[in-house]
Formats: C-alpha cells, structure tokens, sequence
C-alpha cells in the first residue's frame, strides 16, 4: 500500500476540504515550513542534494514514512504508554524505513548506493519524530495522513530547489540531463567550467541560508526578534 | 597507532558536522549559548562512546551473514541484517533511557546539567550515524569502533561548541532582519565546513 493511494482515497470525503484541513498542507509549504522554520530534518536535506533525482527519491520515502507514520501513531495514540512512546516511535519509523530501504534496494540500485546511509537516517530524521511527537499523538488518523503528507510536501520543495541549484550550477545537468552544452566548457575550446563548490557539501547549507533569506523577505512574520 | 588515526581522522576529516551533517537539528537548535551547547556536545560524546560499541557487538556476533555462527553450525548461514535498523536504534534509545535513569541516580549535579538533552540525543542523528558508519566501515575489532565513536563525538562537541561561541558574539553585528538567527547559522555553518575541508588532503 503506498502513500500515494491512500490520500486520495481520503481527500474525497467531504468535511476534509474544509479550511482546516486544507491549512494542514498548505501551511508546511511556507508558514511553518519542516525545514526553513521548524528547522526539522536537515541532515538529510543537505547530503543528497548534489543531484536531483536522489532529492526526489529522498522526498518520497521520507512522505511515504511519514504519512503512514503518522497515520500508525495516531490510531494507536491511545494505546501507547506515554513514558515509553519515544522507543515505540522509533520503533515504527524503524520498521518502515526498513521497507523503504529493501524496496530502494530491489528496485533502483544505483540510487540506493548513492543515497546509502540516508535512507536509514530517515528513522531518526526530525520531521519524523517532530511530527509523530507533536501531531500523530493529538490527533485523529484523517488529520494525521494529511499533516504528514503536507509536511512531506514542504520539506520535497526545499529538497528539490537546493538540489536544482546544486546539480545545475555544479555538474551542468538536471536531472542527469545536460543542460550545459559540452561545447560551452573550456576542455572543449569554450569558457565555461563547472562551479566545483556546488557538489561540496558546505554549498548546501549556503544555499538554504539564502533560501531562508529569501523567504524570510517576503513573509516578514517568520523573521526572528535579535 | 591506528587507533589515534582513526580518532583524529573522526574528529577533523570525517567530521559529523561538517562532513556529513549528522546531528544537525540539535546543532541548530541547542546553540544558542555556550554553555547548553557544551553539555549537549559532551552528552553526545558520551552516548556515542557507550552505543557504538554496544551496536558493534550487536553487529558482529548476531545481524552480519554468518555472525550467528557461534551458536552452533546450523546458524552459520542466518544474515539478520536487515533487522540492523530496528536493533540499532532500539538498542540507542534503550541506552539513553538507562544512561538517564543512571545519571539521574548517581549524579544529580551531572543531570541537573545534562537533564532535558539527554532524551533528545535518542533522536539526534549522529548516534545513529555513528552505528551506520561502523557497520558500514567495518572496523576490524572493538577498539577500533569506540575510538571512531569517541572522534565524531568530539568532533561533534567542537563543531557545535565552535558555532555557539559565534554565535554570542554575532548578537552585537547588523545582520539582515530576514537573515538573522537561523539564516546566518546556516550560512556560518557553511563557512564553518569550507574551514574544515582543509583537513581533507591530509592522509593518515
């Protein structure tokens, strides 16, 4: 059963268009962003953001964890002993991103490799936990699902945006597709060379320091009191 | 000697903070003065220097193909392996209760210090990204996996003792308003991790 099925399948219901729960995706894109504003999850966000197609599937294993995650806590929230409930989150998000790991391994090796010990971060990933702690556990299973899937969507677009940086300005490419012609770079008679910073890891946290600058110039109610 | 090796080459070269960027909610979070973030940096030492060897033994004598061997023929062939993440992190967040339970009992004065950190380093990524690397690594015997454990732990102390420090200071410059606070940390961060590549042509 994979995530992508099973929102849908709630959305449809009638009371779940309401502005509530609407606010309960749109709010992680910007407001309450995982990663630019609740700062949740970055490990991740910044070692595999050199190329883009590791960001997309980063992005969905982390939304599939999540979700179904959160949808886990929540129908058993009355039935986990609070002084225990770290170890018994853990132990869920353990036990799905173990599938997402093997399934990673059958199905696109290549990426597996690259994305490596990520994959099995996504456990102790922040937004997992931040989420199960603040939300799953408070919350019926509807919201729940929803929550997640939103919060899975606000910390894909800050994955994808820095790994689009990333990948354009550091191997020429998106994708794996070359967008820089091979005539332009200087070993084939032109001017142009690859920034070589970009793939550095250290380049990523600049970047999403001047997303969070960029952002923060627009909705100027995020902007933090010195 | 290839035990100090492994030490230094965990604190500069394979920095958590720098290198991986393991652990770095808490080390945005927990920054905001020097002294929070010493304990949460010493802390982390600590758990990392008792989890990793702990996961080393898990590793070797029950999850890898073939561990199981010591209890008999039959099991020579048994790869539990891919129960390594449900263990590892079991066996973390177990050790952090027990460390708090101990430290609660025995150093009062410590858990005064220590106190709200110390559940917050079960879900601190380093903890499991130091029994990721083990495993992964394959250190050849324990000695060797606790020196790795202790290096990151204090190359995590370092990296998060060092930002803290700037910090306080950076209280008193101009930043941009929808720069400061957490945008400069990154950016700085950033700066931070081009310092310590310098570490990384050394070969030792």
């Amino acid at each position: 059963m994979s995530t992508e099925v099973a929102t849908p399948e709630v959305k449809p219901a009638e009371p779940l268009f309401s502005k509530k729960n609407r606010a309960l995706i749109t709010d992680p894109l910007n407001d309450n962003n995982p990663i630019t504003v609740q700062v949740l999850g970055i490990c991740s966000a910044l070692a595999i953001t050199v190329k883009m197609s590791n960001a997309f599937v980063m992005s969905i294993s982390v939304l599939f964890v999540v979700v179904l995650g959160n949808m886990i806590i929540s129908a058993l929230r009355n039935v986990i002993p609070s002084r225990i409930r770290i170890i018994a989150q853990l132990v869920i998000a353990a036990g799905l991103v173990t599938l997402v790991d093997i399934t990673l391994k059958a199905y696109v090796y290549d990426v597996a490799k690259q994305v490596g010990v990520y994959v099995g971060l996504i456990i102790t990933n922040c937004i997992i936990m931040g989420r199960f702690e603040a939300f799953a556990m408070g919350n019926k299973v509807g919201p729940s699902a929803l929550d997640g899937f939103g919060n899975a969507l606000g910390y894909a677009w800050i994955l994808v945006a820095v790994a689009f940086f990333r990948e354009l300005f550091g191997s020429g490419s998106l994708m794996g597709v070359r967008i820089i012609p091979e005539s332009w770079y200087a070993t084939q008679g032109g001017f142009y060379f690859n920034n070589n910073m970009m793939i550095l890891p250290p380049m990523a946290l600049v970047i999403v320091g001047i997303i969070i600058w960029v952002q923060r110039t627009y909705n100027t109610k995020l902007i933090e009191q010195a | 000697m290839n035990l100090v090796n492994i030490f230094v080459k965990a604190i500069f070269i394979e920095n958590m903070i720098f290198a991986y960027f393991l652990g770095m909610c808490s080390y945005l979070a927990v920054s905001k003065t020097v002294k929070t973030a010493v304990g949460l940096g010493a802390a982390v030492i600590f758990v990392l220097g008792v989890t990793v060897p702990v996961n080393y033994l898990l590793e070797n004598y029950v999850l890898k193909a073939g561990a199981l061997a010591w209890m008999g023929a039959s099991f020579a062939e048994v790869d539990l392996s891919f129960l390594s993440f449900i263990l590892f992190i079991a066996v973390v967040a177990a050790i952090v209760q027990l460390v708090e339970m101990v430290v609660e009992k025995f150093a009062p004065a410590l858990y005064g210090a220590l106190g709200i950190f110390l559940p917050l380093i079960a879900v601190n990524c380093s903890i499991l990204g130091g029994a990721l690397f083990m495993q992964e690594r394959q250190y050849s015997n324990i000695a060797e996996a606790t020196s790795f454990a202790l290096g990151s732990g204090v190359g995590w102390f370092l990296a998060i003792a060092a930002i803290a420090a700037i910090r306080e200071k950076l209280r008193y410059s101009d930043v941009p308003a929808p720069l400061r606070g957490l945008g400069i940390t990154f950016i700085l961060t950033g700066l931070m991790g081009m310092a310590f590549m310098a570490f990384m042509g050394i070969k030792i």
